[in-house]
């Protein structure tokens, strides 16, 4: 689903990653650690084009990420969902709207019902007209997430998801990425949350990799 | 096909224009200009009619009328003027001919002399029109003719000063129509710098749009689709008041001299109307033409 060969990438003469190479099967479930600065989210960004590898190959949906257009990028976005950090809304439009953005731009319909459920999953329905400025840095999280999987994407990628978010919030959305995951979709979450990684490890068979030194590794007992 | 997807594109979807917020002064200044252009090319257009109409009377009417011009004493007058009649008669060529009256002529000097000017106390030429059949006639065998049979005749055909006139009508309606591009590009590139200071303007909304799948075809339709309905509904506004600036220009009758009937005529009135779809159809190109490059550019 998601490759990675012997990545590099840099950036202002330095390099962030080095020799990166790794498998997101589908139906897996993947923490991704490391300390601020790691690297981690331009990981990601890696994952979902948002950054080309200055070397080696990255591949998704088995397609060799350089070699796509870009109306063929769009189209792979389309089936993955991402939370970024730094949860990207449109700022003039009500949150409901902001949810249901991935189904409006590939000319899709979410249904209404869908998104109550959704936004109530993630304690944000008498919150749906508001605008994002309006929202703390919890609800844009939780709406950032909403905004990720409503289109049931083949795979969720999420930069520190539960970063602003109390630890009930955290087990509430954990569950809803669990059970997503046991859909068939694939989760990468890239998190410093060690008890949100233990908790999931009870739930779901899941891997952890750490970022250290510029490379990627796989960590804890999975090694 | 094709009109189904420009009343679809007209029509539009409400929530994929809502994706783009409203973009300030871009709005108001595409629209300005818009209204402001078309006013300007209501009235190049009308010039440009009004320059065709002048050259074609000038070259098709003048072309087919000559006058001749009889000075002689007074009491030659008569008889030079009959011997010029018969001359004309036996003219090949020549369909009709007669001699000016008095008060046409009196007319004809009216707008130099004024109202009841005496005629006969002035040595005023006595002037025969002369109108042509289609095969025209000889005017350098005519000129000998008449310099034989009434020496204070003089043929003029027209062509030393109708010439110059047909040549500037027709340099002003190239003018015209030249305004007419010129105001066209200049609409392009204003919407141009419009829907660029937009698309720079929103930046983060296009790269939110692309994060979560969006093609550039549907990001570059939200700013199109409002750049193009912003020009239209500027330029039908623009066409409104110059048709009314236009129709308020003196008449023909009232004024006189070289700038009559500058205004429309019959179906002409009809032309401007096509001046709005085409702005839109210039906004359309210049706003996808720059939504793509910059888009290219943002990525």
């Amino acid at each position: 689903m998601i490759a990675f060969d012997n990545v590099a990438y840099s950036y202002g003469g330095g390099e962030l990653l080095s020799e990166v190479s790794l498998r997101l099967a589908p139906g897996s479930f993947h923490f991704l650690t490391g300390p601020s600065g790691a690297g981690k989210s331009t990981l990601l960004k890696l994952c979902y084009a948002e950054l080309l590898p200055t070397a080696g190959r990255v591949t998704l949906f088995d397609r060799e990420v350089r070699s796509l257009d870009r109306d063929e990028v769009a189209r792979t976005r389309r089936r993955m969902g991402v939370v970024h950090q730094d949860c990207q809304f449109l700022d003039h439009l009500p949150l409901a709207t902001n949810v249901t953005l991935p189904a409006l731009v590939s000319g899709r319909e979410a249904a209404t019902d869908d998104l109550k459920d959704l936004l109530s999953w993630v304690g944000l329905a008498q919150l749906a007209d508001a605008l994002p400025p309006q929202l703390s840095g919890g609800e844009r999280q939780r709406a950032a997430l909403a905004r990720a999987i409503i289109m049931s994407p083949d795979v969720v990628l999420a930069d520190e998801p539960t970063g602003n978010l109390d630890w009930e919030m955290s087990l509430r959305l954990l569950t809803l990425l669990v059970e997503l995951n046991k859909m068939g979709k694939t989760i990468l979450i890239a998190t410093h949350d060690l008890n949100l990684i233990r908790t999931a490890k009870q739930q779901v068979p899941a891997r952890v990799l750490r970022i250290a030194k510029r490379r990627v590794q796989l960590a804890g007992a999975d090694l | 096909m094709k009109f189904l997807a420009l009343t679809d594109f007209l029509r539009g979807d409400k929530q994929t224009d809502r994706v783009v917020p409203p973009s300030g002064h871009t709005a108001w200044l595409t629209t300005f200009t818009a209204a402001t252009m078309t006013f300007l090319a209501v009235f190049a257009l009308a010039l440009s009619l009004a320059s065709g109409r002048l050259a074609e009377r000038w070259g098709d009417a003048l072309a087919r009328s000559a006058t001749i011009r009889i000075s002689a004493p007074a009491g030659q007058m008569d008889a030079q003027t009959r011997a010029v009649l018969d001359v004309l008669a036996t003219t090949p060529g020549v369909a009709s001919a007669r001699a000016m009256e008095d008060d046409e002529q009196r007319a004809l000097l009216e707008p130099w002399f004024g109202p009841n000017l005496p005629l006969d106390a002035l040595p005023i030429p006595r002037l025969v029109e002369v109108i042509e059949d289609d095969d025209g006639y000889d005017a350098e065998g005519l000129r000998q003719r008449l310099a034989a049979e009434a020496p204070g005749a003089v043929l003029d055909d027209h062509t030393r000063w109708r010439r110059p006139l047909a040549v500037a009508a027709g340099r002003l309606r190239l003018l015209g129509m030249t305004s007419m591009l010129l105001i066209g590009a200049t609409v392009a590139a204003m919407i141009t710098l419009a829907a660029n200071v937009a698309l720079a303007a929103n930046a983060q909304v296009i790269r939110v749009l692309r994060l979560v799948g969006a093609r550039d075809a549907y990001i570059a339709r939200a700013f199109v689709r409002r750049f193009t309905l912003r020009a239209l509904t500027g330029s039908a506004l623009g066409t409104v008041l110059g048709m009314a600036g236009v129709a308020m220009l003196p008449s023909a009758d009232l004024a006189g001299g070289f700038l009559t009937g500058l205004g429309f005529q019959g179906a002409g009135w009809l032309l401007p109307f096509l001046i709005p779809p085409a702005v839109a159809v210039v906004a359309f190109v210049a706003t996808r033409f720059a939504a793509f490059r910059k888009l290219k550019e943002l990525t």
